[in-house]
């Protein structure tokens, strides 16, 4: 077998990435150029913590967009001879390299970590967005209204925040709870979130301006019931929204288990700017308790949850590596990170480089959202 | 303060009580159990064959009434030998007698493991042991280097010191034990052979430096990052209070300064998040268990899990949960005792 040499390897892989250069070149460039009109996203660009967090990102993100362009091959083939097969190791058939080597079952690293990118950036962001929608819909009441709803929701989230993470991911995520409808009907509780949110926040701004109304809320209850029958039935009348049923269960697990973080941090915000001025005055004005909570607390709530779901998004990578880990969920052959490093991890004493690429993806990934969050904090307090 | 203690001790029973519930609800759901009547009986069983060994081990009865037998508050029942008519043991290898009694937690009998084929306490209890000296360890090191770390990073805010140090933290919360893991073993296992990278031998021959130190690096440095930030938080805000100025005005050093005056009141807000580790601490301990090979608690849960083993995966649920809540009261009361401006009520 032929191998090229290090440096070789190392122009392979930047000229690999070619895409994500370019597409990083022209988003970073312009919003150096524009920073002055882009608000806090511009402002990140004041600080190297920012600059670099941001970078990191959007590197993930291209990467993941880019995939079938940036990896050489198919992350599931198997090419017999390359079992194994060290950095570098040339494929004699088609004359490209495996750049990062190939693993036990003779596919090429570097191709699983760029697909490994996608099944991250999917899931991750999504799953931190219905998060914060469960927690600031529960978190909004809990912390304006306090009392008995107030105990009720607190004591709910503390029972889910007493449950050590893994042993959650362990009765949640198995194969044997996808034959019974308890997914299912999670799925459908939590996908209800989104809907409720946004029907609110239309009808409590825009109730007495009928012609608006009902075309936001139609629209809402629309392609949020095309979503939901995609994601919760699987079944999409037009068949683009579908979603597998381990994933699902994935994806419903780690809703779950960090909602409560998001519903205590909102209460947190809530309980403190409830007592502000402008909120006195919304009441005075006779406002309904909801247009306060939506349209005068979140909006100055804002900038804290938006640091937290940065972290939170990190986070969320770091539990779905750990699902992987430990073979919940994922199907085997799945490229993500985490399922990559236990298989890597196993066969550390007589190969290492399986295991690297995917712990430094992992790492620097949730090493960007963490330097971002950082950066946002930093501008958040300056104001 | 007794009032609020015995308060939260309510809350922490009642929570206990719900999430046993629940993880029992999940454990025996139905694919739950034949996995478990497969495991205990062959591959190749008959639909029926299962079916009469549930029922025979009093699987079958309604939930409630299983639920609290194991909680103790139910009488549990021998089975009876078709055959003979006699009472017989239920699990022959955990020595059940063979009669009705109340036996559940209440009473101290954590039931019987099928995986392992003793006791629950028996296999429980020395894997918490080794769980705990794992703990020490890391404790030991962790605390004291992200305090430095803090510290350090906190008297003086903004200098470069100040900010390579928090990068440095900052890039340690990035990284879960699984990654850490594998890098730290790559590094001083495969290449530089210093350690091992195993410590399935400190189970039976004892803890060394050699065996020990991997799995006690890989999880600490997960906490440390997240500890350094709050002690350095904690300490800027210290740092422009107005006694400081006064202490500095009246001529003391700065080093006396930070260590008389500001580092008694900036290491309270690091002993709650230090305390509210535990439960991030749990599952590093699965993982680091896991990966190390080290026969600890996160060890027997994830065999529990995976074998599907009801008593003792509801024992490791119930040990989580306490250490959980557990740590959580010694938090708020330590805070309150800690700072007497707060008062509980």
């Amino acid at each position: 077998m032929e191998y090229i040499g290090g440096f070789q390897i190392f122009l392979g892989v930047l000229a690999r990435f070619w895409p994500v250069w370019l597409a990083l070149a022209i988003i970073m460039g312009a919003s150096f150029v524009y920073k002055k009109k882009l608000g806090l996203y511009g402002q990140l660009f004041d600080s190297g913590v920012g600059i670099v967090g941001v970078g990191i990102c959007f590197f993930w993100l291209f990467t993941a967009i880019f995939a079938g362009t940036i990896a050489p091959f198919n992350p599931l083939a198997q090419i017999p001879i390359m079992k194994d097969a060290l950095p570098g190791a040339i494929d004699a058939a088609s004359g490209q390299a495996y750049l990062f080597g190939g693993d036990k079952l003779a596919r090429d690293v570097f191709s699983r970590m760029v697909y490994g990118s996608q099944i991250v950036l999917i899931i991750a962001p999504a799953a931190t967005a219905f998060a914060l929608m469960v927690g600031i819909t529960l978190g909004l009441p809990a912390g304006y209204y306090g009392g008995r709803i107030d105990s009720v929701l607190s004591f709910l989230a503390n029972l889910v925040l007493a449950f050590p993470v893994i042993l959650l991911f362990y009765l949640l995520v198995t194969p044997g709870i996808m034959e019974t409808p308890i997914p299912y009907g999670m799925a459908g509780l939590f996908f209800l979130f989104p809907i409720i949110f946004f029907s609110a926040l239309f009808y409590t701004r825009f109730k007495n301006r009928p012609d608006r109304v009902y075309i936001q809320i139609g629209l809402t209850l629309l392609i949020g019931g095309w979503i939901y029958a995609g994601l919760v039935f699987n079944a999409d009348p037009l068949g683009i929204v579908s979603i597998k049923p381990n994933q699902l269960n994935i994806f419903v697990a780690v809703v779950f288990a960090s909602s409560p973080g998001v519903f205590r941090i909102v209460r947190g915000l809530v309980m403190d700017i409830k007592t502000r001025d402008y909120v006195a005055a919304a009441q005075t004005r006779g406002e309904s308790p909801w247009y306060i909570m939506l349209w005068e607390i979140l909006p100055n709530a804002r900038g804290p949850l938006i640091v937290d779901a940065c972290l939170r998004i990190g986070y969320t990578t770091i539990l779905l590596g750990t699902l992987g880990y430990f073979g919940l969920g994922l199907a085997p052959e799945s490229p993500d990170w985490g399922t990559a490093i236990k298989d890597a991890s196993r066969l550390l004493r007589s190969y290492i480089h399986p295991a690297l690429p995917p712990t430094v993806a992992l790492m620097s990934f949730v090493l960007g959202l963490n330097l971002l969050a950082d950066a946002l904090r930093e501008q958040s307090m300056k104001d | 303060m007794l009032a609020f203690i015995l308060r939260r001790l309510g809350t922490m029973a009642l929570t206990m009580l719900c999430l046993t519930m629940v993880v029992f609800f999940m454990i025996n759901l139905e694919p739950n159990l034949r996995k478990l009547s497969i495991s205990q009986l062959d591959m190749r069983s008959s639909d029926e064959h299962i079916e009469s060994w549930l029922v025979k081990n009093g699987y079958r009865q309604n939930f409630f009434v299983r639920y609290g037998q194991w909680l103790g508050v139910w009488p549990k029942y021998p089975n009876i030998d078709p055959a003979t008519g006699e009472a017989v043991s239920r699990f022959t290898y955990c020595n059940e007698p063979a009669e009705t009694r109340f036996s559940g937690v209440l009473q101290g009998d954590f039931g019987c493991s099928t995986k392992f084929k003793t006791t629950v306490a028996a296999k429980l209890f020395p894997a918490l042991g080794a769980t705990g000296i794992l703990m020490f360890w890391v404790m030991v090191t962790m605390v004291p280097i992200s305090l430095l770390i803090g510290i350090l990073a906190g008297m003086r805010e903004g200098t470069r010191t100040d900010r390579s140090l928090s990068v440095a933290s900052i890039a340690t919360t990035a990284t879960p034990e699984y990654v850490s893991g594998v890098i730290f073993t790559v590094i001083f296992a495969s290449w530089l052979g210093w350690l091992n990278g195993s410590a399935a031998s400190a189970t039976g021959q004892g803890i060394t430096f050699y065996n020990f130190t991997l799995p006690v690096m890989t999880m600490a440095i997960y906490g440390i990052g997240y500890i350094a930030r709050m002690t350095r938080a904690s300490m800027v805000e210290v740092m422009t209070q107005q006694y400081i100025r006064t202490a500095r005005l009246k001529g003391l050093g700065f080093g006396s300064v930070v260590i008389k005056h500001a580092l008694r009141n900036a290491l309270i807000a690091p002993f709650t998040v230090i305390m509210l580790q535990f439960p991030w601490l749990l599952t590093g301990v699965v993982i680091v268990e896991v990966m190390f090979r080290y026969q600890g608690f996160g060890f027997t849960l994830v065999e529990a899990a995976g074998n599907n083993d009801i008593d003792l995966l509801l024992g490791c649920s119930l040990v989580s949960v306490f250490v959980v809540l557990f740590t959580q009261l010694i938090s708020d009361v330590g805070y309150a005792y800690l700072n007497p401006r707060i008062r509980v009520q």
